[in-house]
């Protein structure tokens, strides 16, 4: 039900008693907290190192986008409560980037919509990190495999990639 | 026609933004990409991967034959990569 782009930090422990406060039909909350990784590609594979990225985004969109994952995944599954924050700006190696949070009476419900939740964000929200390494600031690639990710869910899917 | 640049399209044609009137005959999504690739050669490699390229119309993403008109504000940027 909320959904909120920011520059700030958020504090996981607080947003989730503010989602559930309350709500005595929630049996279950399932939270997934995104943090900004110090290397680029397979772990010990030689890849680069990160000192620092920043998340650009298309703000007007970013807002629509958000609300209509999150319509979708309350049409999906029965959910009491959904939480989505996302930062934008410079962020570093051990930030919070991003938040999301499901709840309903049940597990299931929770755990899918959490997971669906964040695989169409990561496919369709506007954001674009441009991450500053060791070879220098570079535009991250969108992964095929998130795409496999969001394929999973796709019944029907109107903003899927032609 | 308003148009935004994202990410790598940004840097590339070395723009955020502007404000375009493509001649009429330009009606579709399709159409603006050719038109603007023709603009000059920083579009024309910026625009040379269409398959890199996402198109949104007014918040929303639109596919190469959805139609474009004067009050649109067209973004164009490459596949995202939040989360």
């Amino acid at each position: 039900m909320t959904v909120r782009v920011q520059e700030q930090d958020f504090d996981v422990g607080k947003e989730l008693s503010e989602l559930t406060k309350g709500n005595h039909a929630i049996g279950g909350l399932a939270v997934f907290v995104g943090l900004v990784r110090d290397h680029v590609g397979i772990q010990g594979g030689g890849g680069s190192e990160i000192s620092a990225m920043t998340l650009e985004h298309y703000p007007a969109m970013t807002d629509k986008m958000l609300a209509k994952i999150e319509a979708e995944a309350r049409e999906r599954w029965p959910l009491e409560a959904s939480l989505v924050i996302h930062r934008h700006g410079r962020l570093e190696p051990g930030d919070r980037i991003v938040m999301v949070a499901a709840a309903s009476s049940h597990r299931q419900a929770a755990f899918e919509a959490c997971e669906f939740l964040m695989d169409w964000l990561k496919t369709k929200a506007p954001f674009w990190k441009l991450e500053e390494t060791d070879k220098g600031a570079l535009w991250v690639d969108a992964r095929d495999s998130d795409d496999t990710a969001a394929a999973r869910w796709s019944k029907r899917d109107p903003d899927a990639a032609e | 026609m308003k148009l935004l640049y994202f990410s790598w399209l940004k840097t590339k044609t070395g723009r955020a933004e502007e404000d375009v009137t493509p001649p009429q005959e330009v009606a579709t999504v399709g159409e603006l990409l050719s038109w603007l690739e023709g603009r000059g050669p920083e579009f024309a490699d910026a625009l040379a991967d269409r398959a890199a390229i996402r198109v949104a119309v007014n918040q929303t993403y639109a596919k190469p034959g959805d139609p474009i008109g004067p009050n649109d504000e067209v973004a164009l940027f490459p596949p995202v990569t939040g989360g």
